[in-house]
């Protein structure tokens, strides 16, 4: 038989019809949706006449636009509130599971989901959004759609989408101290850019990505989509099967022996080939820090802002620009630069794993004054092990406050907003020019990167604290 | 969501000579609370065209009356980030109709094409042409062949060919749209699903 890749064997299980000279069609096992990408697909389904064919297979919660604070109250920004309005009513109209505002189940999508257990292993998941790719982490084919697309599952709970190819990605070896699951994710970005994977799906895999816990893993799989990539997935193993056992939907009893049998069939046979292969060594990898506009723009905390020299024509254009839009210089050392917020949270750093880290490193200490710094659970569930934890007090002592979940800085939609040409050390996915708010300047890192930046004010290596 | 037929398009173009410009740039995200597909043209690279106090920043293409145009000429690694589909409506909604870039990132490009928008792929060299094309002479004709995958520099004559899959390149001729035609898949669906 021929050798297979993870990626194969579960697209491959999912193909419902190959179409000539076109796209396969490809049935989506669960589909997450939010107030932003899905009030127009509502619209589209209503004026063809067709009905949600599995609503049973949808799960919705609002998250980008939702305010972080006294969420009991009304929403106060009109727009967003009839958005968050909007998508309560359809999943009413339609028979979906609405997790609002307020309520246990509510949270960043790609959050509640793995929370909840329905993300498993071997699972095709999208979302329109792109980092569905965070569920990849389960060993699951999970991807980020458009509106169209979304509008394509809730019509025939079906998709059309090219084959993309495969890219292994190896980190070997053992972590150093205070590198984490999102300094890997910078570290492999900054080599093989923004657009390295570009049409491929990718496996990650090797020494180090084994020792992950499975928030790790989410946290990587999670920016898999910034290196261009559609995906990023790891096989599923003891880690993962010890995550979902026992989750609200994971199966249970019987059920639970026979699919968990499946699921250790999903890994890469060892001879199946991929058509494009990385390999890393983990001890080159130091708590990384972005210093430009994407986050293919980031090094070592240790290093200088690169220089230009080499780049020509629009990549130096390019770089330029980015680098005037930050306020840095060409050699600049990043270590000691001022900083004004600290946000963390998000879909890629806001899980009880990061606000641990976090509250043990600002144990004892004291918030910089000239910070003003955002927490952020990503979901209800998050907030609720927060407070059992004890980490609220941990943090209050230190001058830190606890907000309610939601997006909330990582795109700005809300308004938890970085005031223009001020700086955020930032635990989110995307440094892009006004992402966390118009003029806004991001430098991406891992929650242990932002706490040692909360307390000092400025960019620190936290290795200096470990 | 229904969009004009394609066939073939004769046109200047707007360049905008920037790498990895990605869909926060061409639509931000405070503009994505709209409930309906309406209207997304007036923000189309929002924070580039206007400053704060909503001036048109006077040196950005979009804003310089000597260029205009349904193509929109965009530096490597275009349409980069977020899935928000919002990209390529207010792409469509101002006007343009092909995006002519050395790479696409993967979803925009399948975006761009569910919404009547054609994505044309060339050589980083030919890409250098085009711009150079629209340097010397700003009206400067251009014509996409997408029956026989051909763009064209009126001026010097030189083309490049370009790909697209044959089921989008039907879809797009005839402004036709997946979701119809994964209803009519019911069946096979249903069966799928035992
Ligand atoms: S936290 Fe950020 S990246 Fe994640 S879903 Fe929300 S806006 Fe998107």
């Amino acid at each position: 038989m021929e050798a297979k890749t993870l990626f194969d064997k579960i697209w491959d299980s999912h193909v419902v019809k190959e179409v000539e000279g076109g796209p396969s069609v490809i049935y989506i096992d669960r589909h997450f949706i939010h107030e932003v990408t899905s009030p127009v697909a509502f619209l589209g389904l209503e004026k063809r006449g067709a009905k949600v064919l599995r609503p049973e297979k949808t799960v919705a919660t609002p998250d980008h636009n939702v305010p972080t604070i006294d969420q009991h109250l009304s929403i106060k920004d009109e727009l967003s509130r009839n958005q968050v309005e909007m998508l309560k009513k359809n999943c009413a109209k339609h028979g979906i599971v609405y997790h609002g505002l307020g309520t246990e189940g509510h949270g960043v999508v790609h959050i509640i989901g793995p929370e909840m257990g329905i993300t498993q292993p071997g699972m095709t998941i999208v979302c329109g959004d792109s980092h569905t790719s965070t569920h990849g982490a389960f060993g699951a084919i999970a991807f980020g759609i458009g509106t169209s697309e979304v509008e394509m599952v809730l019509a025939s709970q079906c998709i059309m989408q090219p084959k993309p190819k495969k890219m292994l990605i190896s980190v070997n070896g053992k972590l150093n101290k205070g590198v984490t699951a999102k300094d890997i994710a910078l570290y492999v970005i900054a080599q093989i850019s923004t657009s390295g994977g570009t049409g491929h799906f990718v496996e990650f895999a090797g020494s180090a990505i084994e020792s992950l816990t499975m928030e790790g893993r989410m946290t990587l799989c999670n920016m898999s989509i910034e290196c261009g990539a559609r995906g990023g997935m790891i096989a599923p193993d003891q880690t993962t099967f010890d995550y979902v056992k026992g989750r609200e939907f994971a199966p249970k009893g019987e059920a639970w022996d026979k699919t968990l049998a499946y699921w250790k069939t999903l890994k890469s046979d060892a001879d199946a080939v991929f058509d494009t292969v990385y390999e890393f060594d983990a001890a080159n990898i130091e708590p990384m820090i972005t210093f430009g506009t994407n986050p293919g723009m980031g090094i070592g905390i240790s290093k200088n802002v690169p220089t230009s020299a080499g780049l020509i024509g629009n990549d130096k254009l390019t770089y330029e620009k980015s680098l005037k839009y930050m306020g840095y210089t060409e050699g600049d050392k990043m270590v000691g630069k001022q900083i004004d917020y600290v946000f963390v949270g998000s879909c890629t750093n806001g899980r009880i794993e990061d606000f641990r880290a976090f509250a043990q490193f600002v144990k004892g200490k004291k918030k910089a004054d000239n910070v003003t710094a955002w927490i952020v659970p990503g979901s209800r569930a998050v907030e609720k092990q927060i407070i059992a934890e004890g980490l609220v007090e941990i943090l209050n002592e230190a001058g830190f406050e606890l907000r309610q979940p939601g997006c909330s800085a990582c795109l700005a939609m809300n308004d938890d907003k970085i005031p223009e040409g001020k700086y955020s050390v930032s635990t989110s996915n995307r440094n892009f020019e006004g992402r966390q708010g118009p003029g806004a300047r991001t430098l991406l890192a891992s929650p242990l990167t932002a706490a040692a930046a909360a307390v000092t004010g400025k960019i620190t290596d936290p290795r200096e604290f470990l | 969501m229904a969009y004009d037929k394609f066939t073939t398009l004769t046109s200047s173009a707007v360049p905008l000579p920037i790498e990895n410009i990605d869909t926060d740039q061409i639509i931000p995200a405070r503009f994505l609370k709209a409930v309906e597909r309406k209207g997304f043209g007036d923000n189309l690279f929002r924070d580039w065209r206007y400053d704060k106090s909503n001036q048109p920043i006077a040196d950005f293409p979009l804003n310089q009356a000597k260029y205009s145009g349904e193509i929109l000429v965009g530096g490597k690694n275009f349409g980069s980030g977020s899935s928000r589909e919002h990209a390529a409506w207010a792409i469509y909604d101002y006007g343009f109709r092909v995006v002519v870039s050395s790479f696409f990132a993967d979803i925009f490009q399948g975006n761009a094409l569910n919404n009547g928008i054609l994505p044309v792929v060339v050589s980083p060299e030919f890409l250098e042409k085009i711009f150079a094309a629209i340097g010397a002479d700003n009206n400067a004709q251009f014509e996409v062949d997408l029956q026989n995958q051909k763009f064209t520099i009126k001026a010097t004559g030189e083309s490049a060919d370009f790909t697209i899959n044959p089921y989008k390149k039907h879809c797009l001729t005839h402004g036709l749209d997946d979701i119809d035609y994964l209803i009519s898949m019911k069946e096979e669906i249903a069966a799928f699903e035992k």
